[in-house]
């Protein structure tokens, strides 16, 4: 990686990428070889908000590689609370650890924070903005079932507030992929996020209301939930989000190897008959972070001098 | 450009309702309006005594009607010009010693303003109470937060930060 701080992938080459996703396949390839590479070495958990499944993933990637991780546990236990700025925490926690993980509520933190610290830091979600370590699963996932090249992807539900979508679109522009996005229209892509994708090169990109005449052509779907919290009414939640609801009666018009994905948590947006088909990738996704999670790590550790013989 | 000398000698009828400085500096073909923007952005408000005089919706050659701010015994930093593009993208900067002109640029767009504008977006971590300055890219036409990536096109004389 050109920096030492995981902040958004936008910053990521198609070559950081393959480093990362191929590090991350030869280590799940055989966890033994890499089970005492970090031992010794301290991973800060600083969790503003809670995220049980990101949390427990980063810290079984860091124990899996022979290191620990130390937590400021709950923000309502914490000096936070007192008033203490995110500049002074992440200055503090620095001088107890080797690299830090950062979830919090606002936009930019991560790259605020990243400013403050000279090891490490990685951005586990910033608000509305970025989540780079999930998209990195979700790549993985994606390369593992698909290709990342030649491929169609569809990416449906709440593109507006997803942040998992906005880092997936934009670390897609690196490879020759379609993109089509499927959203109702109070709930398209931010033009942020457009702005960004109309930067990269030769970024194929196209938005859709429905999936319907699109689903067919669809090499992977990727569905995100809706929340109803985004509706002031709850009568045009209702209709919305049954349109954008996958079930088996709807996948056939789909090809035989689409592969269905979700960042999970799900509510009903994939109904539970999809699990045992072979297009469900969701579960598989998910245990994907820790292999994932150790490949980034181990890359930010070694590169700072805290891995073993590189 | 007689267009230009002609307001430094200041010998046009129009001209007349501003009045001539010694030492300082002359902001001619702002937009019409942003007169105010630029002396906000210049963190002129008239406390410290600073003597100013600001012409508003004068008629120009150039523009139906412009704004014109001269201040006297200041000579803007290149940050501030470069900030002033924002607004007034077509702007004259003159620099005034002893009633003769000395320079006269153009503005010419930054790629980054620091510290003088505030984002719009609440969720952004800049609008905490964090030790942060705040930071825009500028895109053509419009400023981007660097840290929330809040993309902003109009309204950005709004985001002035003027406290
Ligand atoms: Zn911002």
């Amino acid at each position: 990686m050109r920096h030492d701080h995981l902040i958004t992938s936008k910053q990521l080459s198609r070559a950081d990428i393959e480093a990362i996703l191929d590090r991350a396949a030869e280590i799940d390839a055989d966890r033994a070889a890499v089970a005492d590479r970090h031992a010794g070495s301290l991973l800060g958990l600083l969790f503003f908000e809670p995220s049980t499944r990101t949390k427990m993933s980063f810290e079984t990637a860091m124990k899996r590689l022979g290191g620990d991780v130390v937590d400021m546990g709950s923000v309502e236990s914490s000096s936070v609370k007192k008033g203490e700025t995110l500049a002074d925490t992440v200055r503090v926690i620095e001088g107890y650890a080797d690299a830090l993980v950062l979830r919090h509520p606002k936009q930019g933190a991560a790259k605020m924070a990243s400013e403050y610290v000279d090891v490490p830091l990685l951005n586990a979600g910033d608000g509305a903005g970025h989540h780079p370590t999930q998209t990195m699963l979700d790549l993985y996932t994606i390369r593992e079932n698909a290709g990342l090249d030649d491929l169609t992807i569809g990416i449906m539900g709440d593109l507006k507030y997803g942040r998992t979508v906005h880092s997936l679109a934009h670390a897609l522009t690196n490879f020759d992929t379609r993109q089509h996005f499927i959203s109702p229209e109070s709930l398209q892509l931010p033009r942020e996020v457009i702005y960004d994708l109309h930067q990269a090169q030769d970024a194929q990109v196209r938005e859709h209301e429905t999936l319907e005449d699109i689903l067919p052509s669809l090499d992977v779907l990727y569905v995100t939930r809706i929340q109803q919290e985004r509706f002031p009414d709850k009568d045009e939640y209702q209709k919305v989000a049954g349109e954008y609801q996958i079930d088996k009666r709807i996948l056939e018009a789909a090809r035989d190897d689409l592969t269905i994905m979700h960042p999970l948590p799900r509510v009903d947006e994939i109904a539970p008959e999809i699990d045992e088909t072979e297009h469900a990738a969701y579960f598989e996704q998910a245990h994907n972070g820790v292999p994932v999670r150790m490949a980034l790590l181990d890359l930010l550790l070694s590169k700072n001098g805290g891995g073993a013989d590189e | 450009m007689s267009d230009d000398h002609e307001h430094h000698d200041g010998n046009t009828d129009h001209e007349l309702r501003v009045s001539k400085i010694r030492d300082g500096t002359v902001i001619d073909h702002v937009r019409g309006g942003q007169a105010l923007n630029v002396l906000a952005i210049l963190g002129i408000d008239g406390s410290k005594g600073e003597e100013v005089s600001v012409g508003m919706n004068v008629p120009s050659d150039r523009f139906a009607r412009k704004d014109i701010v001269k201040v006297e015994g200041r000579e803007l930093s290149q940050d501030e010009v470069d900030v002033l593009t924002l607004i007034a993208p077509d702007a004259t900067i003159n620099i005034v010693r002893d009633y003769e002109v000395v320079e006269k640029h153009r503005v010419e767009r930054p790629d980054v303003v620091v510290g003088v504008l505030s984002c719009p977006n609440d969720g952004c971590i800049t609008t905490g109470n964090e030790p942060v300055t705040s930071r825009f890219d500028v895109l053509e036409g419009a400023v981007r937060c660097s840290y929330c990536e809040t993309i902003v096109r109009e309204e950005i004389a709004a985001l002035i930060d003027t406290a």
